[in-house]
């Protein structure tokens, strides 16, 4: 089929903080970028961050980016790429600076300089001297001031935005080279080939295949369905952080900064039980942590409330001052949510599931990687991805916090100055064949024309979603997620036979919901099978029949092959610059 | 910067300066007026006629017409400006606006120097 | 609980039209105006609206509920009167059902340069600022582009192409008021014709339906106290 075309140097999908600071730094080499975004890029849910941006800057306390590397790789549970880890804490600083030179609005400390706030998993001096103080902060809001700039940003560098287009699926050159993507327009239903020389994927996350989720409504794995359909594989799908404070029974988070403040947690005995789990990071110890603490505390009936299923975020200790200049967004927050107002009594929260670490492979500077039939390396031509969609990897098996919004920035730039180097080779225009439109065309093909008696796509996507929660939760076992695989397989055949009752062509919400519930399928799935297939605990995956984390075996990245075939690949234990850091046991 | 014809000031700002100032005179010029009306409750027309022939009171009226009308015109200007959209339709109501605000003008500086 | 929803699709009918719908709560959970819709659009999945971040944080889901401009993720549903009427946002054109167009909101925005022009070449470090004078951007930098304000000003729908409205108003006193921004005269020689700003009439209709608890109408008495002090 022969579609409208558009040619760009470079076509970005997701308008977040990764997909728009590699617009920028394409924008303003002067290259043309197309920037595809399914909302308008101030509701990319970057906007949702709140904490802060962690980087070495030692505002506040004596800092450098040896310890936020040292504090990076053990909190991955040593599952992280040291190379990369290394890049993103010593690139740092000078990304922070760029964003507070771009007009991010920033707290301030009395010099002055960019607010710090302390978070968890941060320590001086290789773990050795107590709390670090390393997030950049503007007050609770940091995603949204950082999203807002970025975007300011880009209406300056006159980056070409496709505001409410979603992106189907990518299409290939007659090499094999990613030459560009099948683009839908939300509001006329028109369809458009956006040719590139470059594609980056920077879709975010996918936190709604869980029924409990921090996430927007948009976080479906867009980019994660793309590739996989694109058959490329995707890694360490069964790393999913569950942040600690969730407000109970909604979802919402409450940011790890009301901690940072001096917040606490406390069971229904009123004990900070967090010095039980962590006698010296306590409340700041990792989140896989305290995450684990809550819920075994609610399991062995020290849970608050009538139902004794939540615990108790107690900030009311603290100066009325402090949390209105430094967390006005979470007291909202509370008030409409759990109708509790944080100066005067505790918050009820709950873990909620939040991040994803795994995600599609890439090198430092964003390049998507495959793996060949003898197990080599090799990245995808075109083809990149940075943010929450990759997985560099620089979170491992457990993010930090304030970590991800750093990420965002290092590897969206990072991919922006590879994709601008890499276009001063002249390329002339490769050809595409046609079957490689009409394939990327199948997908929205069968839901145009589906079946009217089919299942409804929301009664899928609510049994997948329970299913997940259920069998892939914090704490997992074999059995039970042997069961769930079975689940999720049976469900991804009967969505081959759901239908789609609204056809028309404007602003059909419901066949995005559609094409959306694709890419959860297949998010949920490569969690399920990589999940069931890593017999250990590390970081965020905690398994009941297999407590330990296991060096010997299981220091390796997981790859989930769209056959649902795993394979392996080594961990980069070999920094750049500095002294790698080995395995140790994991103590907060 | 939108770039306007037949408004008073050349910018909203001198527009919003004026109104503002000439409020004030007519409330300085009205109140005035009630209070002498309130002191002189069996007022003659002679008493009312010598009022007028100073010629403070003739300049002070001036400037309260004067006043008046350019309240007007920036207020008449902003309301058809808000409520009659085609130009067509604006530009004449506006010009005929203008010249009887105009008349009424030149009327009143008969009045007031005729007595 | 009843509703009673703006419907429209182009493609189908020839003009808009009101649909009742009822939900049974005390069977399925439902505390906020969008999980309603989202339960709606499980029954009905023609019934299109804008949704992101469920949190109020992202902007995505202002319409006119009840007769006021809200977020439906932030409104709840024990404060509404039955049935609870749901429009799209007045005064832009509707696409369909409860999503308007626009368009015409982000040029207005973009007119006002927001993003942070500074002549001089940054330093190594950030360029620094006190919290005093950080302190001037708090009530203006936290606007999430709902349009809710823009959408209930009158000044704003008799001059949408004129009028900058109160959102991006208030972007362009943010900008303004920035230590760090040294293109406050450009700006402000933007702003002084008689519709950019001055079109406000002081009706406070911004301020009153804003869920950031934002003042449009202050900054804009802002900007107008900065071109005085500057213009005479």
């Amino acid at each position: 089929m022969l579609l409208p075309t558009q040619s760009f140097d470079a076509v970005i999908i997701g308008a977040g903080g990764a997909g728009m600071r590699a617009s920028l730094q394409l924008a303003q080499n002067g290259l043309r970028v197309a920037l595809v975004s399914k909302v308008f890029p101030t509701r990319s849910h970057t906007v949702s961050a709140q904490g802060g941006i962690t980087a070495a800057l030692g505002n506040v306390d004596e800092d450098n980016w040896h310890w936020h590397m040292f504090d990076t790789v053990k909190g991955s549970d040593y599952l992280g790429d040291q190379d990369c880890i290394e890049y993103m804490c010593q690139m740092g600083p000078e990304v922070v600076y760029e964003l507070e030179h771009m007009g991010l609005p920033f707290s301030r400390l009395d010099n002055g300089k960019i607010y710090q706030r302390p978070f968890g998993g941060q320590s001086k001096n290789y773990g050795t001297g107590g709390q670090a103080t390393r997030t950049s902060a503007a007050a609770d809001r940091t995603g949204h001031a950082l999203l807002h700039t970025l975007y300011q940003k880009n209406i300056e560098a006159k980056t070409t935005i496709f505001s409410e287009w979603y992106a189907l699926n990518l299409v290939k050159d007659r090499e094999g080279r990613i030459a560009g993507v099948i683009v839908l327009s939300i509001e006329t239903g028109e369809t458009l080939f956006l040719r590139g020389n470059a594609v980056i994927l920077a879709t975010g996350g996918a936190g709604r295949i869980f029924q409990t989720t921090s996430n927007a409504l948009i976080n479906t794995g867009d980019g994660i369905g793309m590739v996989l359909r694109a058959g490329f594989p995707v890694q360490d799908m069964e790393m999913w952080q569950f942040h600690p404070t969730g407000i109970a029974g909604a979802g919402m988070l409450i940011t790890e900064g009301t901690r940072g403040e001096g917040g606490y947690l406390l069971n229904n005995q009123n004990e900070r039980f967090m010095e039980r789990y962590a006698p010296h990071a306590k409340d700041l110890a990792s989140r896989d942590v305290v995450s684990r603490a809550i819920l075994v505390e609610i399991r062995e009936g020290r849970g608050c409330g009538p139902n004794g299923d939540h615990v108790l975020l107690k900030i009311d200790h603290l100066d009325p001052k402090i949390i209105e200049s430094r967390l006005p967004g979470i007291r909202t927050l509370s008030m409409t949510f759990a109708n509790v107002d944080p100066e005067k009594e505790p918050i009820p929260v709950v873990p909620t599931c939040h991040y994803m670490m795994g995600g599609i492979p890439t090198n430092k500077f964003g390049q998507v990687l495959t793996m060949t039939s003898s197990s080599q390396e090799i990245p995808v031509p075109g083809l990149y991805a940075v943010g929450e969609c990759a997985c560099v990897s620089v979170h491992g098996a457990n993010r930090l916090g304030g970590n991800s919004l750093l990420d965002l920035v290092v590897f969206g730039r990072a991919a922006g100055l590879h994709v601008a180097e890499e276009l001063n080779q002249k390329r002339s225009q490769s050809i595409v064949p046609e079957e490689e439109i009409d394939k990327a065309l199948t997908q929205l093909n069968r839901w145009n024309n589906t079946n009217k008696k089919g299942e409804r796509v929301a009664d899928i996507r609510l049994e997948l979603q329970k299913a997940m929660q259920l069998d892939f939760g914090v704490f997992r076992t074999g059995k039970v997620m042997q069961e769930g695989i079975e689940k999720l397989k049976l469900l991804r055949e009967r969505l081959q036979h759901a239908s789609l009752t609204d056809t028309s062509h404007v602003f059909n919400t419901a066949r995005i919901e559609a094409l959306e519930l694709d890419n959860l399928m297949a998010v949920a799935i490569a969690t399920a099978i990589s999940a069931e297939a890593r017999k250990e605990s590390r970081g965020a995956h905690s398994r009941e029949d297999f407590k330990d984390r296991d060096d010997v075996h299981w220091l390796k990245h997981t790859v989930y092959f769209p056959d649902d075939k795993i394979s392996y690949r080594p961990v980069n234990m070999k920094p750049l610059t500095v002294e790698p850091f080995p395995p140790h046991v994991r103590t907060y | 910067m939108v770039i306007t014809a037949t408004s008073l000031g050349r910018t909203g700002l001198q527009d919003w300066l004026i109104q503002r100032v000439t409020a004030m005179v007519l409330a300085v010029y009205s109140a005035y007026l009630v209070f002498y009306l309130i002191l002189h409750p069996n007022l003659s027309y002679s008493a009312w006629h010598i009022l007028f022939s100073t010629s403070g009171m003739r300049y002070a009226s001036l400037l309260a017409l004067v006043s008046l009308i350019a309240h007007a015109w920036i207020g008449f200007w902003t309301v058809s400006t808000d409520y009659l959209k085609p130009a067509f339709v604006r530009l004449p109501i506006q010009v005929a606006v203008i010249l009887l605000l105009l008349g009424n003008l030149v009327w009143g500086i008969q009045i007031l120097w005729g007595i | 609980m009843k509703f009673s929803i703006y419907r429209y699709n182009p493609e189908v009918d020839s003009k808009p039209y009101m649909q009742n719908y009822e939900l049974d709560l005390t069977k399925t959970p439902a505390v906020m105006v969008l999980d309603a819709i989202k339960l709606l659009k499980a029954q009905d999945e023609t019934l299109s609206f804008r949704r992101s971040c469920s949190e109020g944080v992202c902007g995505s889901d202002a319409m006119n509920i009840n007769g006021r401009n809200a977020l439906a993720c932030v409104t709840s549903l024990s404060t509404l009167k039955e049935p609870v009427v749901l429009r799209p946002l007045p005064g832009m054109p509707v696409i369909r059902d409860l999503i308007v167009d626009l368009t015409n909101f982000y040029e207005q925005y973009k007119k006002t340069k927001p993003y942070l022009q500074n002549s001089q070449p940054p330093p190594a470090k950030e360029r620094l600022q006190s919290p005093e004078e950080r302190a001037k951007l708090d009530g203006l930098y936290e606007c999430i582009l709902c349009g809710c304000c823009s959408s209930a000003c009158p000044s704003y729908w008799w001059n949408p192409d004129k009028f900058l409205g109160p959102a991006a108003a208030l972007q362009a006193t943010r900008f303004i008021l920035d230590s760090r921004d040294d293109a406050t005269q450009d700006r402000l020689a933007q702003l002084e014709d008689a519709y950019s700003i001055f079109r406000c009439r002081s009706i406070m209709n911004c301020v009153d339906v804003c869920p950031k608890g934002l003042n449009p109408t202050k900054a804009i008495a802002d900007i107008r106290d900065k071109l005085i002090e500057d213009g005479v």
